[in-house]
């Protein structure tokens, strides 16, 4: 499966990754090369059977709908590259 | 006791030596801070934390004082950078994590501090765990402390990978400048870097370890495990890390058994599956001759080796590439620029995130990405993603059927020994096919060890064993056994020597 620019563009901008112009040809090549490997995949027969959904054989425990954690503000702000009045501070969203 | 004898001793070995009082818990940490600064060379280390080392080793000593000792009481480990750990510097090896110290500690370290373990430093490792070279990571690669060159100055000198993802844990244990490490297999990192340097390194099963408070890369094949120099110190290690943790949904309701209790040395009767379809295309004969040697230890010990087929092996590892990425697409959305780590500034939000992502991420971990992004794509999703998810459903089958005819499997670890720095790296596929042998029990969620088993042209090779479900014990005793059959007594030749030299 060969990529072309255009969808490896689309695709970096799905991921929110700027790629610079002058690396889309390379950077095509060489998803195309890992793509064209996983190719093989289409070689198995798999009409009946059911994709994996758990690994592990169990069911996923229930826990009651009660808070359990949270009023961490200061934690939950430490790490972030620039905060204000007890927020998340980014660049201007609505004009 | 001298410095370099404290180093030199097994995790076993220390925690015994402790309990008689033979050394305090401070000079087993000060003799392997010591360690730590001697092994600077090889980069194994992000972040060393001595003074974290002896004040832990300080509470250490008090508690064995008392009596009150637990199953790790005052061992030094090392941390592969991918664990939280609080207010300690946590990087994945990732620019993107720039400056982040977590408020929280992961569910692994914690139970590892409650028994008393005590933290040397973090490791380093490929970036986001994505790689079997340890040649991604921002902060560098490291090196492995084995060289071809033998002590007559004849052969390649050149610096070799450890193996990867867990390859500064791997460097670190192999070098004796931690008693063990933890790390993390997605697709073989325990494993792989185990074999290329020397010593043990168990994947348990999907669910016996927590996931909570390790940085994720693809959450359905990620596994926390223990690396050390023997098959005892990953069961006695196993046994703190293990456990159910209501924070991760996956984290399995069940008892940890006592995993030393199981190495009981008696494998008479059990049945080793040995895989036909794992002699693949171009098998090294080096590998072929181990292999063949294991079988034969195996069996020499009384147990009875049955070949087994495991026919959707052949498509583990594409089916892999896809899986792998399409997590790690979703799990590093994450990383945006606002909430932690790095930000690039940008005229608006979107240009913000674009940027961020763009500076923060290495060329692997792109790839990756954008690879995960594409078959999650509209229009891709059922020919790649479903595919491949079905693909792992008869991967999984496979193991269920040959576990009707057998107790456990035998298989090499790797198709190679360690490669030079550099090897490999312009092409990612060639580079993949490392992990042909580990992948398949990721996928199923399997526990698997590698055990150190062999040279081959100086450097070490792994034997790897491959279990049922929830059944580390007989992975661990069939392991122990090889262990003490192949008599895997070399040394690397980069060994730190705490007294200066090495």
């Amino acid at each position: 499966m060969a990529l072309d620019k255009a969808t490896v563009a689309r695709i970096a901008t799905l991921a929110r990754i700027r790629v610079a112009e002058d690396e889309l040809e390379p950077l095509a090549a060489e998803l195309s090369g890992i793509l064209d490997w996983v190719e093989q995949l289409m070689a198995v027969e798999t009409d009946n059977v059911p994709p994996m959904t758990s690994v592990a054989e169990m069911t996923l425990p229930m826990r009651d709908d009660i808070v359990t954690d949270g009023d961490r503000q200061e934690a939950v702000l430490a790490n972030a590259p620039r905060t204000g009045r007890g927020f998340f501070a980014v660049p201007k969203v609505v004009e | 006791m001298a410095l370099s004898q404290l180093t030199d001793l097994t995790l076993a070995g220390a925690r015994d030596g402790l309990r008689a009082r033979q050394f305090s818990a401070r000079e087993l940490a000060a003799a392997h801070n010591a360690a730590v600064e001697r092994i600077k060379p090889l980069n194994a280390f992000i972040t060393a934390t001595p003074e974290k080392a002896l004040e832990m080793a300080a509470a250490s000593d008090a508690r064995l004082a008392k009596g009150e000792a637990g199953a790790l009481e005052g061992i030094p480990l090392a941390i592969k950078d991918l664990f939280c750990t609080r207010g300690v510097l946590t990087t994945a090896a990732s620019h993107i994590l720039d400056g982040f110290k977590p408020p929280y500690e992961s569910t692994v370290t914690e139970k590892l501090w409650a028994a008393g373990a005590v933290m040397l430093g973090k490791t380093n490792l490929d970036e986001f765990a994505m790689g079997s070279s340890n040649t991604t990571s921002y902060y560098g690669p490291v090196e492995n402390p084995w060289r071809r060159q033998s002590n007559d100055g004849r052969g390649d000198n050149r610096p070799l990978v450890p193996g990867g993802s867990s390859g500064g844990s791997a460097a670190a244990v192999a070098a004796h400048a931690a008693l063990g490490a933890t790390g993390t297999d997605t697709g073989g990192s325990i494993r792989q870097p185990a074999s290329f340097c020397g010593i043990v390194g168990l994947k348990p099963t999907y669910g016996r370890c927590s996931r909570w408070g390790v940085v994720a890369f693809a959450s359905s094949l990620d596994h926390p495990g223990p690396m050390t120099r023997t098959v005892r110190d990953a069961a006695i290690m196993l046994g703190a890390m293990a456990g159910h943790d209501p924070r991760d949904s996956t984290s399995a309701p069940l008892p940890v058994p006592d995993y030393e209790k199981a190495l009981s040395g008696d494998i008479r009767g059990l049945r080793i599956g040995i895989p036909k379809e794992y002699r693949v295309d171009g098998m090294a004969d080096e590998i072929e001759n181990l292999w063949q040697s294991g079988i034969a230890w195996l069996r020499d010990a009384g147990a009875e080796p049955v070949e087994i087929s495991l026919p959707a092996t052949q498509y583990a590892l594409p089916a892999y590439y896809v899986i792998a990425p399409a997590e790690a697409s979703s799990n590093l959305a994450r990383y945006d620029g606002v909430r932690f780590g790095l930000r690039v500034d940008g005229d608006s939000l979107a240009d913000m995130y674009e940027k961020t992502r763009a500076a923060g991420f290495g060329a692997e971990v792109r790839r990756r990405v954008l690879i995960g992004a594409y078959v999650l794509s509209a229009g891709y999703y059922d020919a790649y993603y479903l595919k491949a998810q079905r693909v792992r459903t008869l991967i999984a089958r496979d193991f269920a059927a040959a576990f009707e005819r057998c107790d456990c499997i035998l298989t090499p670890t790797a198709p190679s020994a360690a490669f030079a720095i550099g090897e490999k790296a312009d092409d990612p596929v060639a580079m993949y096919l490392n992990d042909v042998f580990t992948v398949p029990a990721d996928l199923a969620g399997l526990p698997a060890v590698s055990v150190p088993a062999g040279l081959s042209d100086g450097l070490p090779l792994g034997l790897q064993i491959i279990g049922r479900a929830f059944d580390e014990e007989t992975v661990l005793r069939v392991g122990a056994v090889l262990e003490s059959a192949a008599a895997f007594t070399h040394l690397p030749s980069f060994i730190a020597d705490p007294r200066g030299s090495g």
